[in-house]
């Protein structure tokens, strides 16, 4: 039986693929440096892999051996050097979604939309760490599970960010509707997180007992200094290299759903 | 320009007409609020001691409730199949549309607000009905709208509308919640060096809607 | 297996007005003045009212409009046919700028859709699967709503003036949720039409319409072209489809089959092509 006949081959990737005005294939920098990267990526990948491992072996040495114990806290105190990049990290993220999302927005180009939602995924479970890690000392400086200190406060409103960002992900799915959406929540989320700062520290100065030394002290001894600087490194460098592992995720994800939609086609 | 403005008053009175028409909403919240209310002091047993602590929480949370009611029936009311076709022909500017949203539904919760002030004063015996209370209410209530709106028009015509607009909300509005209740209690319980709670509002009113009325034109467009 | 003539391709006219000669696949035709039985047909003379070049949506990777082309001069009337799910109500939301295209070029009255969209839109009418009325306001107060909306100063005097002329000036006073489908129909035609615009975009106009209407919209679509403005309409009424329309567009699965003079089609051409879908 005959089928309808189909246009030249590569009309109906053209079509379904995202669909830009027909440029001219020049090749400039960018096509240079895609060459590149498809040449040494998997190479980049590695050493970036195994830069992330020794980095976070060195934090643990660091943080567990090298770093002096503190006088007050206790050996507890150790978990400043996690919680502590954790958090600057997490916030990181949610500024890299929000700015991803405004990319997105105005390019409509997919990469955006798999990068924001890979940073929203890493920043929610960098979130979840902070808050553990959080709580942990709490419990250990005050006996209590949960401080409403400002800080703490405002990472517990990010992480219910976070979630409702990723509820808003998986409620619409891989489709270009969920991908606006969850930009336009993700870039009014981040304007209004200054202001929720603001707040609660406001909220928290009427009870100024609950508050956490959270590292916020400016005289720490050196060597608790670079075990923090190691820290902050290794962990941005293990911050990087599972962005890139979720980005390539995100993107194989959408290019099966692209393939199975053009195999319905047929 | 000149059009735009009446556009925007065309938006809002047409919605505010519609609303006197079937009333169903305003009914629904109104009750809902003075429920909300009823409910609280039962649940905190209101005592002499605790009602100023208590009582200012209680009625924001019914005023937020009640709004995400009308919020979501509102912008329903616009959808037939698709957001907004109606409007979205028409050459009006989509910021146009967002702020006529946004002002209808300040009025629209603010009647419910003008009547259950004077209740929840009543109800809990708070000295709290000044000229200030309706400068706080009005704050509020348009940092509420300014975010309920855009969300709503992001949730309508998706089955889970009723319980996925306040999961959107919630989480950001809450310095409104904070500078809210804080500011109410202010009235009843004056302290010295109260941070200025109402500037807050302020600000989060002019960050959300100026952010909200450019994002609005990517939620609306398919 | 049919004819070559069944083959998917967007043709000239020549070919189609010959489907009784015999012709080989690939070939051209003679030139479109030789053998087109419509000899107001000048598709490059007059200004063009809508431009679409390549236009293609995709919906979540599931293709509706795959590079759809072609042009409708002004003060002519165009019937956009095919079966279900060839894309012609998306075309029409594209063309009425309530959809944004995922790729090619839409151009109505000079303007870009893609920069000027809210320009075009004062040229633009459109009446959808949804009469996009407001069921609790009245017929004319829906009508003076959208005058304001478009910022109409003579909005009662239209609003009055469209109510008789599509018949309904004795329910002008009453809640547009009460009327029937014809008449929240005539209702939304009238909707349409009410800022003038150059271009009217009709989503199946005719459905739920009695004789009487039926014979209203004709009369609004002649008018409308002895004014010198521009119509396009989707329909499942092919032989009245064709009969009112100077030029026809067939979509199939989401690419043009025929565009040409209507006149050089008739039911069985229109049939076969529609057979023609595996």
């Amino acid at each position: 039986m005959q089928t309808v006949t189909r246009a030249p081959s590569g009309a109906l990737e053209r079509d379904t693929a995202r669909a830009r005005p027909a440029e001219q294939t020049r090749p400039g920098w960018r096509t240079g440096l895609a060459g590149a990267m498809k040449r040494y990526g998997p190479y980049a990948e590695a050493a970036l892999g195994a830069v992330t491992a020794i980095g976070m072996l060195l934090t643990i040495w660091a943080a567990l051996v090298y770093a002096p114990t503190d006088l007050i806290e206790g050996p507890v105190q150790r978990i400043f050097y996690i919680h502590v990049p954790m958090a600057w990290l997490a916030y990181l993220a949610f500024f890299l979604v929000a700015a991803a999302s405004v990319m997105y927005l105005i390019t409509r180009d997919d990469r955006w939309d798999w990068f924001a939602r890979a940073n929203a995924e890493i920043g929610a479970v960098f979130t979840t760490f902070v808050l553990i890690t959080g709580s942990l000392w709490g419990k250990s400086f005050w006996g209590a599970w949960w401080v409403w200190d400002a800080r703490l406060t405002t990472t517990l409103i990010l992480w219910f960010i976070y979630v409702v960002y990723l509820v808003v992900r998986s409620f619409w799915g891989r489709t270009a509707q969920g991908a606006r959406n969850a930009a336009v929540y993700g870039i009014l989320a981040f304007f209004v997180v200054p202001i929720n700062y603001e707040a609660v520290t406001w909220w928290r100065t009427l009870h100024p007992s609950e508050v956490l030394p959270l590292g916020g002290t400016p005289q720490l001894p050196p060597a608790m200094v670079i075990a923090l600087l190691l820290s902050l490194g290794a962990f941005t460098l293990l911050f990087a290299f599972l962005l890139l592992q979720v980005y390539r995720l995100e993107r194989a994800q959408a290019t099966v759903e692209r393939l199975r939609a053009q195999l319905e086609e047929e | 320009m000149r059009l735009a403005w009446g556009q925007l008053w065309a938006i809002v009175g047409k919605d505010l007409r519609l609303e006197l028409r079937t009333r169903q909403v305003w009914m629904s919240m109104g009750v809902f609020a003075l429920l909300a209310l009823l409910i609280f002091s039962f649940a905190f047993d209101l005592r002499v001691e605790n009602k100023a602590a208590v009582g200012p929480g209680a009625l924001w949370v019914a005023f937020i409730f009640a709004s995400m009611l009308g919020l979501g029936r509102n912008i329903a009311a616009e959808q037939e199949r698709g957001p907004m076709d109606r409007l979205l022909l028409c050459p009006v500017d989509r910021t146009v549309i967002y702020l006529a949203k946004v002002i209808g539904n300040v009025i629209f919760i603010g009647v419910v607000e003008a009547v259950a002030l004077p209740v929840f004063a009543a109800l809990y015996d708070l000295p709290i009905i000044t000229g200030l209370i309706v400068l706080i209410t009005l704050l509020g209530t348009i940092g509420i709208a300014a975010v309920g709106v855009i969300f709503s028009a992001l949730a309508a015509n998706t089955r889970a509308r009723e319980f996925l607009l306040p999961l959107l909300v919630f989480p950001i509005i809450i310095p409104v919640v904070l500078g809210s209740v804080r500011a109410t209690e202010a009235l009843v319980n004056p302290i010295h060096g109260d941070p200025p709670w109402l500037g807050l509002i302020i600000a989060f009113d002019i960050i959300c809607l100026s952010v909200s009325a450019i994002l609005f034109q990517f939620v609306v467009e398919e | 297996m049919s004819a070559p003539t069944t083959a998917i391709r967007s043709v000239s006219p020549a070919r189609w007005s010959a489907p009784r000669q015999s012709e080989t696949p690939g070939d051209t035709g003679a030139q479109p003045d030789e053998t087109t039985a419509d000899d107001e047909y000048q598709r490059d003379q007059s200004p063009q009212a809508i431009v679409v070049e390549r236009l293609t949506k995709v919906f979540d990777a599931r293709p509706v409009l795959r590079g759809v082309s072609f042009s409708l001069g002004q003060g002519r009337t165009l019937a956009l046919l095919g079966p279900n799910g060839a894309g012609k109500s998306t075309l029409l939301r594209i063309l009425a700028t309530l959809s944004r295209p995922t790729g090619g070029r839409v151009i109505v009255m000079g303007h870009d859709l893609a920069r000027e969209a809210n320009a075009a839109r004062w040229a633009i009418g459109y009446l959808g699967h949804q009469t996009g009325l407001y069921g609790e306001l009245t017929a004319r107060e829906n009508l003076l709503f959208f005058a304001r909306m478009y910022g109409l100063r003579d909005g009662a005097k239209r609003a009055d003036a469209l109510l008789a002329r599509v018949g309904l000036r004795a329910r002008a006073n009453d809640h547009v949720g009460k009327f029937s489908r014809g008449q929240a129909q005539r209702l939304a035609l009238a909707r349409g039409m009410l800022h003038d615009p150059a271009v009217l975009l009709l989503d199946e106009p005719d459905t739920g319409l009695d004789e009487d209407a039926l014979a209203l919209l004709s009369e609004l679509l002649d008018e409308r072209t002895r004014q010198g403005q521009t119509t396009l309409f989707t329909t499942h009424q092919l032989a009245r489809g064709l009969a009112q329309s100077h030029q026809t567009l067939v979509l199939l699965r989401g690419r043009v089959a025929y565009d040409g003079p209507s006149a050089a089609l008739d039911l069985a051409a229109v049939c076969d092509l529609y057979g023609g879908e595996a």
